[in-house]
């Protein structure tokens, strides 16, 4: 096979691998914020003293993580228009990642809140900050902080689990594959470059990931 | 309207339970033979020769770096160019077997490298041989570290298996999207899938939060 495999046609479709591969980045990239924003909102919502707004974050985070992507893909994909809200392939594309990958972010932003010494909530109610202050100003910045390499770890989940998007014929990475698969009958050539861009993500967010442990643990020895 | 379409959803379950069955034997095969392939090569991997954990960890990097769909088709697509021709089921096990084997691997050689060093040094001093030394001493003290992500992954596992209904496995998520052709109401049909997948990964997702806590407590 390998002796066969046609190095011109990825060439050729190259520019149409291109393309893609900027769909997926910035597919991804909307997704991942909007993940961080709800992941934020809902690990606050489930550690705080009203019962409704933990119980109704607990609900949230337990379904999602109970059921897989692509179910929950079709379920917005082909529920929403019986509700009557016609939504682009694009937008239920990124609602369906950014809901998945949220119930994720907000189970490691957890953590990470968890993490802080109530010595530094403690010294904020000293200082006179109120609970949103406090959120603002001491607790979420270290929380992120700490779980930045468990964040960027997410990010590559949710890099590779953009791939189902082709499935609701969004025109990404793993689209462009399938494409030159059907029209050069080239299976091997099209999923084997699809795989290379996807690993050069996957290598990058690897690499900054440990980065930012490295740089974690000299900021806690100094 | 809503009446029929729930009455046609109803007719439509022995669908939905083959599609559980085939879910169940897909990622139960999967699970299995991955968990088997997995805790080798995690010992392997955690026994300290260079060029062989070098080999492993680049296979575990390519298979965490490309998304199982990519797997999928690249095992059910190329290999018959190969001339291994397979059907949907047994590449869609395949694919799922690499796949948990890989993410097993990495936390069962985590698990053993977790173990103190003093303890692998006691057991050769007693003069157990390498393999008593993983049977009596290693692993047992490397499962407590091992067990709750393991069940956490097998989740996880379950959840990927409803990508190959994509190579046309019969499966839940299949079976959903075949009926959503002619019962048009998308949040039951996959209300009814989110529920089934529930009712399978709700309970391990708690299982693996009680070993947690039970096991952090005891060590």
């Amino acid at each position: 096979m390998l002796q066969a495999f046609n190095f011109r046609i990825i060439l050729e479709y190259l520019p149409l691998y291109l393309q893609c591969f900027t769909v997926t980045l910035w597919l991804s990239a909307i997704s991942l914020l909007g993940a961080l924003m709800i992941g934020t909102v809902t690990s606050i919502m489930r550690m705080s003293n009203s019962r409704l707004a933990a119980r109704i974050a607990g609900i949230y985070i337990e379904s999602i993580r109970s059921t897989p992507l692509l179910a929950q893909l079709y379920f917005l994909y082909f529920g929403m228009p019986s509700l009557g809200i016609c939504l682009s392939e694009e937008v239920t594309g990124i609602l369906a990642l950014t809901l998945n990958s949220g119930a994720y972010m907000a189970e490691i932003i957890r953590a990470g809140i968890k993490s802080i010494p109530s010595g530094y909530i403690e010294a904020g109610i000293a200082s006179g900050l109120n609970y949103i202050q406090r959120m603002r100003f001491i607790i979420l910045p270290q929380a992120i902080g700490v779980t930045i390499p468990v964040i960027l770890g997410q990010a590559i989940v949710l890099v590779k689990d953009s791939s189902l998007l082709s499935l609701i014929s969004i025109m990404e990475l793993t689209r462009a594959g399938q494409i030159l698969t059907s029209e050069r009958f080239m299976p091997a050539e099209g999923f084997l470059t699809t795989a290379v861009f996807y690993l050069f993500i996957y290598y990058i967010l690897k690499g900054l990931s440990g980065w930012s442990q490295k740089r974690l643990i000299f900021r806690e020895n100094r | 309207m809503w009446e029929y379409y729930l009455k046609q959803l109803i007719e439509s379950l022995p669908l939905f339970l083959r599609g559980l069955g085939m879910t169940a034997a897909v990622s139960g095969i999967g699970i299995l033979a991955g968990t088997i392939i997995g805790f080798v090569a995690g010992i392997i991997r955690a026994g300290g020769n260079k060029l062989i954990s070098f080999l492993i960890g680049a296979w575990v990097d390519l298979i965490r770096g490309t998304p199982f769909l990519v797997q999928l088709f690249i095992i059910f697509f190329i290999l018959p160019e190969m001339g291994l021709h397979l059907d949907a089921f047994p590449a869609a096990v395949l694919a799922l077997t690499n796949l948990s084997a890989c993410f097993i691997c990495e936390i069962v050689a985590g698990g053993i490298l977790a173990v103190p060093t003093g303890q692998k040094e006691a057991a050769t001093a007693s003069g157990l041989s390498c393999f008593q030394q993983l049977r009596q001493v290693i692993i047992p003290q490397a499962m407590s570290t091992i067990l709750p992500p393991l069940v956490g992954q097998y989740v996880l596992l379950i959840k990927d298996s409803s990508v190959v209904s994509v190579i046309g496995v019969i499966d839940v998520t299949r079976a959903g999207w075949l009926t959503v052709q002619r019962v048009p109401e998308g949040l039951m049909v996959f209300g009814l899938v989110g529920i089934l997948y529930f009712s399978i990964c709700y309970p391990l997702i708690r299982l693996s939060n009680i070993l947690e806590s039970r096991l952090n407590l005891g060590g």
